[in-house]
């Protein structure tokens, strides 16, 4: 009871490639990975992809199917209409290598620089107790799969390889999330650290990483918003600013993000952040853009190919501040969760890349 | 072959496989201070050791605190039908609770009890709750914190000597085909990146296998492609000795519908909750299917199965959970009778045994799998299921305590699925997760011995590398065989058919005539495209192992004639004690498996004394139960 169905599929490497079409039989209940094995045994025996489990758990058939982010054993084919054709490309924040696998190293990167959980020093192994309603919130994010389809959908670094240095991603912000949740980890910097070191302030709670999670994970609600706001709390208690700075109370070194900058506004440790690839450059405007005003127009010029960037743009605007150069409200007093979006509040994503409509208000400006 | 690029390493230990076992034995290794490899076929963190779902049995009694390592003992001993070889049994039952709480300190999250200790559950064949376990991703979790200790011991190893990959590295997408020997020992082991197509060459003394299993030479099965018994192969090929082969364990539970999910594994939380498996009639019919050596222990009515649930002390378990082999072979007769569902299985039933709440917080990634991959809601509606192939309880024959395999070769170790022995003729759930701990940490551990006691490096030979290029491109270079997908394709239909769950002897040589034809073919497979990320050559060169492996199998099969745990023939249905005694162990002569008996080590007398001697009595020869008698007697005296 198979029909035949219309697919095309991303073929190339590092050199370039093109999508190439096919036409491939369906059978009932199948799964886009179905046909990926058919098309492999069939007409396209060396179609590079990678799978395991077959069933959700592993997080390697991680693609783009007709633009969005998901997993190839997921995907089922009856979500499709008979007569639709099937698109499917490699992820696109990572290096092709060939055809449908991209080159993840960076998420194993950002893996090791996590620093790990650290086990209480005066518990033996055994002696550990922890109650449920305590473990659940942490568990939540052990859920995850590592199908890195979170950080490829980030807009921080999707089309912005200039922001990977200093930015970890979805992906690590839920695992320092996890740790700083975990009943008995030893480290009580994992929020300064997310936010000096992981660059956790580049995030403006989009919530597309919620919303291409396999696992639903509520990877904004549950994870960065509670770190980012556990940040502010710190920051902006003038009581435990004045005790660390009297006790050099801190454990945490010394950085903008903690020793209390007095000019230091909610999200300009995106600012900071950048500033590791950027000479410290002051950026009033680029404190919500989405990148975090570290932008390379070079690396901006390559990631404009193929997009239609003659249309006519609307112009950024730049953001209503109060008497003092401020923005007038916080996350705290804000009602949602973040600053608003440069794209429009109401756009959801991943937008199709042809519209597009978004540019850098300073791209085009000389670097200093 | 000069022109030929290969990337050179030099390790103390390399460990094959990054599974659970791969990684705790490279984190032992690692502790030992050995510079130390790990080769994963795939990402890091892939590995099938996250499909498991139930959990890591460990008698820590913190739910029944009656249980104890004597009672673990003594039900994996029951569930393999004693042919286990007693002394792994004995580690593992006795080590496994230091090697969850050691997880613990890496920062594994278990599901807890309301005092706060790791929360146990029930599962099929264990006297009392025994899995810890996190919801029904026991395995995500185990590898996910392996994998993190490891980052962390890199991290530590970036602060000493300022690399991460100072002492321990991963090389994922890594495929080792060859391991090369100095005489009789191990001098490192060839393979190519996945990824470029790359050749990479691993000078190391000691290997560890920790390859899994078999199951993809199976059609049906929940296994990962990664499943092609590489180190089973890696091992033959070395001079190691393969044991119980022919024990394969069809889990009773894979998805039947859809198709394309067809195999895929429906976890045993579902019966240890409350779940019952029912015919096309709406019989609950495990009752008809207890087997007499388990009578005493499972229940008789549906009522008192169902007390069970609440109050184990005073009722008798569902018979529903009983051991993996008898509800596979319960549920293959309900079928063959015609008394299943249209899709080929039976029914399991939660939806009208549970409320829809709980069984979305007691399973959630079930109620996922199935809303997700199958379009049905488990809450309202019961599964459709059927025995899938699951785990090989053979595997490389090692010496019980250190892991070293047994043949002629030296520096081999072997933990996990692809090593033999610990679980007899049928692994219990929940034994998997705990042996991965308990031997992958001795065999990293006693590799890591190994290497300090040589006293000279073993040398790597250039002509055996060279060979192992020739044979690994060789594939690529022809273009008038057959496609590997094809061969594979028709391996699974001779395994899946012939060497199934009931077997034959007829169709056993049968099995055995065609795997001598698909040799010939497999020699002479090719492979279109080139050596990068090429999925094709990948499995022409993974076939060559698969086809040994099945070989192993078949000839085991035909020649044990009885029935135990996963080795079921229907020309002799019955257990047979003088089978008992017997391992079958395959070797290689040439490239010809040959197949010889060897006599299991014989328990010491306070272990053997651990059971009853009516228990004992449907195992053990006449003379093995007079032995036991003398000892009693000898006792009480």
């Amino acid at each position: 009871m198979g029909s035949k169905r219309q697919f095309r599929i991303w073929r190339g490497d590092e050199t370039g490639g093109d999508l190439k079409d096919y036409t491939v039989e369906v059978n009932e209940g199948e799964v886009v990975l179905d046909v990926i094995h058919r098309l492999q045994a069939t007409e396209a025996p060396d179609l590079a992809c990678r799978w395991n489990c077959k069933a959700g758990k592993c997080g390697s058939c991680s693609m783009e199917i007709n633009g969005k982010p998901r997993l190839g054993c997921m995907t089922r084919m009856s979500t499709f209409e008979e007569s639709e054709t099937v698109t499917v490309t490699p992820l696109r924040t990572f290096p092709v290598i060939r055809d449908l696998v991209t080159d993840v190293s960076f998420n194993y990167e950002k893996a090791r620089e996590t620093p790990a959980f650290a086990p209480p020093a005066d518990v033996a192994p055994g002696d550990y107790r922890m109650q449920q309603v305590d473990v659940e919130r942490s568990q939540e994010f052990r859920k995850c799969i590592e199908c890195f389809l979170c950080q490829n959908v980030c807009h921080v670094i999707r089309d912005h390889d200039e922001n990977k240095p200093a930015f970890s991603g979805p992906r690590y912000f839920i695992r320092a999330a996890e740790l700083d949740m975990h009943p008995l980890d030893a480290r009580t910097d994992r929020r300064e650290y997310a936010q000096s070191d992981m660059g956790l302030g580049f995030c403006n709670i989009t919530k597309c990483c919620t919303e291409v999670c396999p696992e639903h994970i509520k990877i904004t609600d549950n994870g960065i918003i509670p770190m980012k706001e556990r940040v502010v709390d710190r920051r902006y208690d003038p009581l435990v600013w004045l005790g660390n700075k009297i006790f050099r109370r801190g454990q945490v070194p010394q950085t903008s993000a903690t020793s209390g900058h007095s000019s230091g506004a909610v999200t300009s440790g995106g600012a900071h952040g950048g500033a590791h690839a950027h000479g410290g450059g002051s950026h009033a405007g680029g404190v919500h853009s989405h990148a975090g005003g570290s932008h390379d127009s070079a690396a901006e010029r390559q990631a404009q190919q193929g997009v239609n960037w003659h249309r006519e743009v609307p112009h950024p605007t730049a953001p209503a501040v109060d008497a003092n150069g401020k923005l007038p409200l916080t996350e705290l007093t804000f009602n949602k969760a973040a600053a608003p979006s440069p794209f429009g509040d109401d756009v959801t994503f991943p937008l199709p890349p042809e519209h597009l409509n978004f540019a850098h208000p300073q791209q085009d400006e000389p670097k200093h | 072959m000069t022109e030929t690029r290969i990337e050179r390493h030099h390790y103390d230990v390399v460990v094959i496989g990054a599974g659970g076992a791969g990684l705790r034995a490279a984190i032992e290794a690692r502790l030992a201070g050995k510079k130390t490899a790990i080769i994963s076929k795939s990402l890091f963190g892939k590995a099938h050791t996250v499909m498991a779902e139930g959990g890591a049995a460990a008698a820590m009694g913190n739910v029944n605190s009656r249980d104890n390592w004597q009672v673990h003992f003594r039900d994996t001993m029951r569930g393999g039908k004693f042919l286990n070889n007693f002394r792994m049994a004995e580690l593992h039952a006795k080590e496994a609770p230091q090697r969850i709480w050691e997880l613990e300190t890496y920062g594994a999250l278990f599901d807890r009890t309301k005092d706060g200790k790791i929360s146990q559950r029930n599962f099929g064949g264990h006297e009392y709750p025994r899995l810890a376990h996190v919801g029904d991703r026991t395995g995500l979790e185990l590898i996910r914190t392996l994998q993190q200790k490891i980052v962390s011991l890199q991290q530590e190893d970036k602060q000493e000597f300022g690399s991460y990959d100072a002492r321990i590295r991963v090389f994922s997408e890594t495929t080792i085909t060859e391991l090369l020997l100095d005489g009789d020992r191990v001098a490192g082991a060839f393979g190519y990146y996945r990824e470029s197509g790359e050749f990479v060459l691993f000078e190391a003394p000691a290997v560890v296998l920790a390859t899994g299993g078999v199951g993809r030479s199976y059609k049906v099965t929940s296994n990962s492609w990664e499943y092609t018994g590489d180190g089973h192969a890696l091992a033959l090929r070395a001079g190691a000795t393969l044991i119980n082969m022919e024990f394969l364990q069809f889990h009773p539970t894979g998805m039947v519908w859809p198709p394309s999910v067809k195999g895929i594994l429906v976890t045993e939380s579902v019966r240890g909750d409350g779940g019952v498996l029912k015919n096309s009639e709406g019989k609950r019919f495990m009752f008809d299917y207890v087997p007499d050596v388990f009578r005493k222990q499972y229940a008789e009515t549906e009522e008192e199965a169902d007390r069970w649930y609440t109050d184990p002390d005073n009722n008798r378990r569902p018979p529903e959970l009983l051991p993996r082999d008898e509800v596979a072979r319960a549920i293959n007769s309900e079928v063959k009778e015609g008394r299943g569902t249209p899709a080929g299985g039976v029914y399991l039933d939660i939806a009208s045994r549970k409320s829809a709440e709980e069984i979305r917080r007691r399973l959630p990634s079930m109620y996922h799998q199935f809303k997700e991959l199958a379009d049905v809601d488990i809450t309202k509606e019961p599964m459709e299921v059927g025995p899938t192939c699951h785990y090989v309880m053979g595997g490389v024959e090692v010496d019980p305590d250190s892991g070293a395999a047994f043949g002629t070769v030296r520096g081999l170790y072997a933990a996990g699925e692809v090593s033999g022995g610990m679980h007899g003729s049928n692994r219990l759930g929940g034994n998997s997760l705990s042996d991965l701990l308990v031997f992958g940490k001795r065999a990293g551990g006693h590799a890591a011995t190994y290497t300090d006691q040589l006293t000279t490096r073993p040398a790597v030979s250039v002509a055996a590398v060279e060979a192992a290029v020739e044979t690994a491109l060789a594939p690529l270079q022809r273009d008038t065989g057959e496609s590997p997908y094809q061969l594979q394709q028709d391996l699974q239909v001779v395994m899946g058919d012939l060497v199934g769950i009931i077997r034959r002897e007829g169709e056993l040589a049968d099995a055995m005539r065609r795997l001598a034809e698909l040799r010939e073919r497999v020699a002479k497979v090719s492979a279109a495209g080139g050596r990068r990320y090429n999925p094709g050559w990948h499995l022409a060169l993974d076939l060559r192992n698969m086809l040994v492996v099945s070989e192993c199998t078949a000839k085991a099969a035909l020649e044990r004639q009885e029935s135990r745990g996963g080795h079921t023939r229907e020309d002799y249905p019955a257990m047979d004690p003088k089978w008992r005694s017997v391992n079958l162990v395959c070797s290689l002569d040439g490239d010809a498996v040959r197949l010889t008996h060897k006599p299991l080590p014989k328990m010491r007398p306070e272990l053997i004394g651990l059971f009853d001697r009516a228990e004992l009595a449907k195992y053990l020869t006449d003379e093995e139960l007079a032995e036991f008698d003398a000892l009693t007697e000898e006792a009480n005296n």
